[in-house]
């Protein structure tokens, strides 16, 4: 049995392709440890109560708010952040060309949604696009830039086309 | 930050993460069950709850199980309401996942998690009370089977360290014609002002409700008004709506009149809807 | 102008989708203490015992701060709030102590060990019971503390922390010209900002007293100015760091935790103090939007014009008053909407009340003021049987009308109302009145709203820009300016490339504010930062390019009057083979022989608004901001009749931006104002029981509009230059919000036959009233 029954223990953690140890306590937030121990401040907190998704990053192929895991769980996962994507996701440059943030702060948990939706069902439907990005908020844009900057990245599928 | 400490298990059995907890139990440990953590994470940030231990049951092969087995569907307590809508292996539960918080969430919570969770709808119950589901314990004796309409009275009834370890339902109800309503203040992602799944079985409808009252329910005797199809949807409707009052939550999400002026016109409406069944 | 017109990319965009934008908190936290604060459960109680000891047994702990501590009063107007409350709480969440420790969990463990001991008193949450005889007086200092403060009114021995008035005409003459009125009462319930990033700040002093604050504030100089002021430090002691924000919407130009963070380091010998903040607790203590009550009179002759109106706001501000009295001012000179009122009796009072208190909100409270007052002309045009947008047409405020402070419109300081209704009703083709039946329970409704708004700065309020150069020719600008989202710094940049006949590439933006190395810019507030630092960058690019010609004049041995500068070169305009390069001279000029010609190139511009008067305390007459926007807005939607729910179709915008620049920035900013406008509409409020206790302070529980339930966006704009605004581009950024609520509680009300006097327009609201047969 896998257990961590010590106040802080090593871990080590398999993010954006490179195995990083971590001391962290049991009961330590994931988002918490990759900002502060990992300094990937691409996941925001903006209420880590799994609300808004601004935290959300990439765990297995799928999205997770990073301020609901434990550190410890995501022992033996694979975790994606924003800076993982490095400017290659299709996803990065079509929120570049369709205006989908202002300030910015919302957009790294939009773009793990996205850059996931992308990977796994990049024949998703409109009605499953929206289902996706319903997890997150966007406080300063209307949404339709979001909107428009998926659609643009689903479309370029072959699949659909 | 969880302000708190504890400690983290991930048995590989179930027999181990029973041993383990009854073990943490005697040493005033209070440990919890862990499924996706949602509720755990938010509650413990919030001071709500104390766990000196967690429990991770989601690398346990009978917590994981989601297959047909022998007239069956085996859902295990830590397959995600994700898993459950992308699989359409049971349509009616698959909606109501769809329903609940959101997708990004839904690959987090568990079929468990939401079951035996303290957040008061427990929207997954409903199907489970519509579709003679069982519920699959793991104790200290081993294996419970329960009739999940006994198991669930208003919320899960377990013993000590007992964990929820599976649900089975009959193929029979799986491909059942089926409905879901869920209505929301005025905003889509929220908890249910009321949510309606309703079920086919046979020559009648089954009828259980979540957000309505302070816990998920099915009455057979709403169900025996709701199935006199002599009566018109609105008569049968407002026979309903007389039956609940007093027990429709009030709360600054909608008032218990509002509750029930919905719970009319839904339920007309998904009357409307069961004549084309 | 064609670097103008261009529709340009975020100059932050790559950073912002790469997780390489760093905000307040990405800083490392590494050697920094920790510091949360403990907060009031009551809505209004006396404290009667502060026990900190057993906090301060907590291995770890640092400090223990309680209010007696720093006793200094902190306010922007009036100072009538303690840093941390002092014998007395006015709100729930109101922060009562602070603790720092070396982590966050010690520093929570220690929080919760500190006991207080209140006696609740009664608790007021609505400005009409604040008003009433025998109410608990909650600031009985006020209008004694501070008699020379200029343009606040408080009235002593009440709540009302200031009062506005404006007398215009003769009203009992007016109402006697008016063949049909309405009156009717309003109510706004608080809202919070809900800017993503939550509000934060550190802290550090250096041994020899040098003050360094990182903040995620919209006012980083207000940051300096105040904490100078309340603890007597010289200011030039002090730094103040703001990186990119994460949205502010108003909400971050309070000056509140910055003064935490600051008594926090200060207890702890100067040592680096991080504040944490969740996000319940941003709801619950920081401040929030104002709630509102009014009360609106309004008259119109047989012509359907408006001849009179007696108009009343309680502009409820919560325990404390910030920036609350200047919105009360703002909701006097504007609180008649764009509509010309030849006889006009307006009081504007601002109320304290337990709730949290308010500070500036997108259109600092003009979208409040504009729900009531619009829902008010949509009743009169029905009583006048005129329909709604005629009956704004009729009396939308044109050149040579006065606004109700008596300034004079022009076409300059107020653009074209007129002419933005025509454009609307084509746009969003106007269907007039009567709800459209497209299925047996459901129609089909718009409703309209106009809006205006100016801002209401300190009369004196600056900006200012500096440019310098690179080895390879490009600029670097430098503004005050906080990047928040509005997008300042790239129309800055564009206004720059603009006057510099440069493409926007070779512009760089600086976008860390740094109160030590940025010129002051009064505050990134009231959509002014393009009037105000754009008029500065202007003004630094007209220097740069003089320097530039002077260098050059040397350099060719001609008139200055020769040259002209464009492409990142200067050149003799009849010999445009004789040219230099940017590169090549903007560092000073090395002549071909060695001779060195010049000196490097520095840009500065200043600017200072001017023409700004306080208003007259009998009349309001006066001049408080330096232009009007103006603009109309329409929402579409379906309505089912039998269950009031409702879904939005479309919502329209048809606005008077001046002129151009980044058409396609302008109207997603637009648009990200309508879809805030539809959130604090239909289900955005912040939900006090009865004792005060905030019952809302998640977002689990406080719910914002998710993607999926928004309308389509559509964007007009009109074009009527304002003379004195860089390219003639006018202030456009917060309004898109305005006219929202007002014209989706229009279409509301004629949808569901009710008459809506609240927000939010929930079903259950809409289902509540129709119930109670008002209509």
């Amino acid at each position: 049995m896998f257990e961590f029954t010590a106040d802080k223990c090593l871990i080590e953690l398999d993010v954006n392709g490179e195995n990083k140890n971590a001391i962290v306590r049991p009961s330590d937030l994931l988002l918490d440890v990759l900002r502060n121990q990992f300094g990937l401040t691409g996941a925001k907190p903006g209420c880590k109560n799994g609300d808004c998704g601004s935290c959300t990053i990439i765990m297995d192929g799928w999205p997770v708010k990073s301020c609901l895991v434990l550190a410890v769980e995501a022992v033996g996962h694979t975790i994606l952040t924003v800076e993982g994507l490095a400017g290659t996701s299709p996803v990065q440059k079509a929120f570049v060309d369709y205006h989908a943030f202002q300030c910015g702060y919302c957009t790294s948990g939009f773009l793990m949604v996205c850059h996931s939706l992308w990977m796994m069902k990049s024949d998703a439907d409109e009605e499953e696009m929206e289902d996706w990005l319903q997890s997150n908020i966007c406080r300063c844009t209307s949404y339709k830039e979001i909107r428009k900057a998926m659609e643009s990245v689903l479309l370029q599928n072959p699949q659909k086309s | 930050m969880i302000p708190i400490h504890f400690e983290y298990y991930r048995p590989q059995t179930v027999r181990q993460a029973v041993e383990t907890y009854i073990r943490l139990l005697q040493e005033k440990k209070k440990p919890l069950y862990y499924g996706g953590g949602s509720e755990i994470i938010s509650m413990s940030r919030a001071g709500d709850i104390h766990p000196g231990a967690v429990i991770d049951i989601k690398e346990i092969p009978e917590c994981m199980v989601f297959e047909e087995q022998n007239e069956r569907l085996v859902i295990g307590a830590a397959v995600t309401l994700r898993q459950i809508r992308d699989s359409r292996m049971f349509p009616l539960l698959g909606t109501v996942s769809k329903h609940i918080a959101d997708h990004t969430n839904q690959c987090r919570i568990t079929l468990g998690g939401n079951l035996c969770g303290n957040i008061i709808y427990r929207e997954m119950s409903s199907p489970l009370l519509l579709s003679d589901a069982q519920v699959l314990f793991f104790g200290p004796d081993g294996v419970r089977r329960a009739l999940f309409t006994d198991a669930f009275q208003l919320r899960m009834l377990m013993n000590p360290g007992e964990l929820l370890m599976q649900i089975h339902i009959s193929k029979q109800y799986l491909k059942s014609p089926y409905r879901y309503i869920k209505k929301t203040a005025n905003e889509k992602i929220d908890y249910p002002l009321m949510s309606i799944a309703a079920l086919y079985d046979q020559k009648s409808w089954r009828v259980a409700f979540s957000g309505l009252c302070a816990s998920p329910f099915r009455s057979l005797k709403i169900e025996e008004i709701l199935n006199q199809r002599h009566l018109s949807p609105l008569q049968r409707a407002e026979m309903v709506s007389e039956l609940v009052p007093g027990q429709a939550l009030s709360d600054y999400r909608g008032s218990s009149q509002y509750r029930l002026f919905m719970l009319k016109n839904t339920l007309a409406d998904m009357m409307e809807e069961w004549e084309h069944v | 102008m064609s670097e103008l017109r261009r529709n340009v990319q975020r100059k932050e965009s790559w950073d912002k989708v790469t997780g390489n934008a760093k905000y307040c908190d990405d800083f490392s936290v590494s050697g920094m203490l920790t510091a949360r604060i403990l907060t009031s459960p009551h809505g209004h109680a006396i404290i009667k015992r502060i026990d900190t000891s057993s906090a301060w047994s907590i291995p770890g702990v640092k400090a223990v701060i309680t209010g007696k501590d720093f006793p200094v009063l902190c306010g922007v107007l009036l100072r009538d709030r303690p840093a941390l409350a002092i014998d007395r709480v006015r709100y729930c969440g109101e922060p009562v102590a602070l603790v720092v420790a070396l982590d966050e969990e010690t520093a929570l463990k220690a929080r919760d060990l500190i006991q207080v001991e209140y006696e609740p008193l009664p608790v007021i949450l609505d400005p009409a019971d604040a008003l009433k005889e025998g109410a608990p007086i909650l600031h009985p200092q006020v209008g004694v503390l501070f008699p020379d403060v200029k343009d606040i009114y408080p009235i002593h021995g009440t709540n009302i922390a200031s009062h506005y008035q404006i007398r215009r005409g003769e009203i009992q003459a007016g109402w006697k010209a008016c063949e049909y009125q309405v009156e009717e009462d309003y109510y706004l319930p608080p809202s919070d900002h809900l800017a993503m990033e939550v509000r934060t700040a550190r802290a550090q002093i250096s041994a020899d007293g040098k003050v360094k604050i990182t903040t995620t504030s919209q006012a980083p100089f207000s940051v300096k100015k105040q904490i100078a002021e309340y603890f007597k430090i010289p200011a030039g002691q002090i730094e103040v760091h703001v990186p990119l924000v994460g949205g502010g919407f108003g909400g971050k130009a309070s000056v509140m935790l910055e003064i935490l963070a600051y008594i926090a380091s200060r207890k702890v010998g100067g040592r680096p103090v991080r504040l944490v903040i969740t996000r319940e607790e941003d709801l619950q203590s920081a401040p929030c939007r104002l709630s509102l009550r009014s009360k609106i009179k309004l008259g119109a002759d047989c012509q359907g014009k408006i001849q009179a109106a007696e108009i009343t706001y309680w502009l409820d501000c919560g325990a404390y008053s910030d920036i609350a009295p200047n919105m009360a001012k703002s909701m006097a000179s504007n609180g008649t909407g764009p509509y010309y009122i030849p006889n006009l009796f307006c009081n504007s009072f601002c109320v304290y009340t337990n709730h949290t208190y308010a500070t500036s909100y997108r259109s600092f409270g003009h979208e409040s003021f504009t729900y009531c007052l619009e829902r008010a002309m949509d009743r009169l045009a029905d009583r006048s049987g005129i329909d709604p947008l005629e009956f704004r047409l009729i009396n939308a405020i044109r050149p040579g009308d006065l606004t109700p402070t008596q300034v004079q419109c022009t076409p300059s300081n107020t653009g074209n109302l007129v002419a933005c209704l025509q454009k609307v009703k084509d746009l969003a083709k106007w269907q007039g009145t009567a709800p459209i039946k497209i299925e047996p329970n459901k129609v089909r409704v718009q409703g309209v709203s106009c809006l205006w708004k100016s801002a209401s700065p300190p009369t004196n309020a600056v900006s200012g820009a500096m440019i310098t150069f690179n080895p390879d020719g490009s600029l670097n600008l430098n503004t005050g300016v906080v990047e928040m989202g509005s997008g300042n710094k790239t129309n800055l940049a564009q206004i720059l490339a603009a006057k510099m006949k440069l493409d926007i590439s070779q512009i760089h933006v600086v976008y860390d504010v740094d109160t030590r190395l940025n010129p002051e810019h009064w505050k990134t507030v009231a959509s002014l930062s393009g009037y105000m630092a754009g008029n500065a960058v202007c003004q630094a690019a007209d220097d740069v390019l003089e320097q530039i010609r002077t260098i050059a004049a040397q350099a060719f041995e001609c008139q200055k009057q020769e040259l002209e500068i464009a492409d990142g070169m200067v050149f003799i305009k009849n010999n445009p083979n004789c040219y230099l390069l940017f590169k090549d001279i903007v560092a000073g000029y090395k002549a071909p022989d060695g001779r060195s010609i010049g000196e490097p190139v520095l840009g500065r511009g200043g600017f200072m608004l001017k023409g700004l008067s306080i208003l007259d305390q009998e009349t309001g007459k006066g001049k408080p901001g330096p232009s009007w926007t103006v603009g109309v807005q329409i929402v579409e939607l379906e309505f089912d009749k039998r269950d009031f729910t409702y879904r939005l179709i479309e919502a329209y915008t048809v606005i008077d931006c001046g002129a151009l620049i980044n058409p396609q920035a302008i109207s997603e900013m637009i648009a990200g104002g309508m879809a805030m406008g539809i959130g604090l509409a239909s289900r955005e409020y912040l939900s006090y029981d009865f004792q005060g206790v905030l019952q809302s302070p998640t977002l689990r529980t406080y719910k914002l509009l998710h993607i999926g339930q928004e309308p389509d966006y559509r964007v007009g704009l009109v074009q009527t230059p304002q003379e004195d605004a860089p390219y003639g581009i006018r202030s456009l950024s917060e309004h898109g919000i305005i006219g929202i609520p007002a014209a989706l509680g229009n279409a509301l009300s004629r949808a569901a036959k009710v008459n809506c006097t609240q927000l939010p327009l929930t079903p259950e609201y809409l289902w509540s009233i129709s119930q109670k047969g008002q209509a």
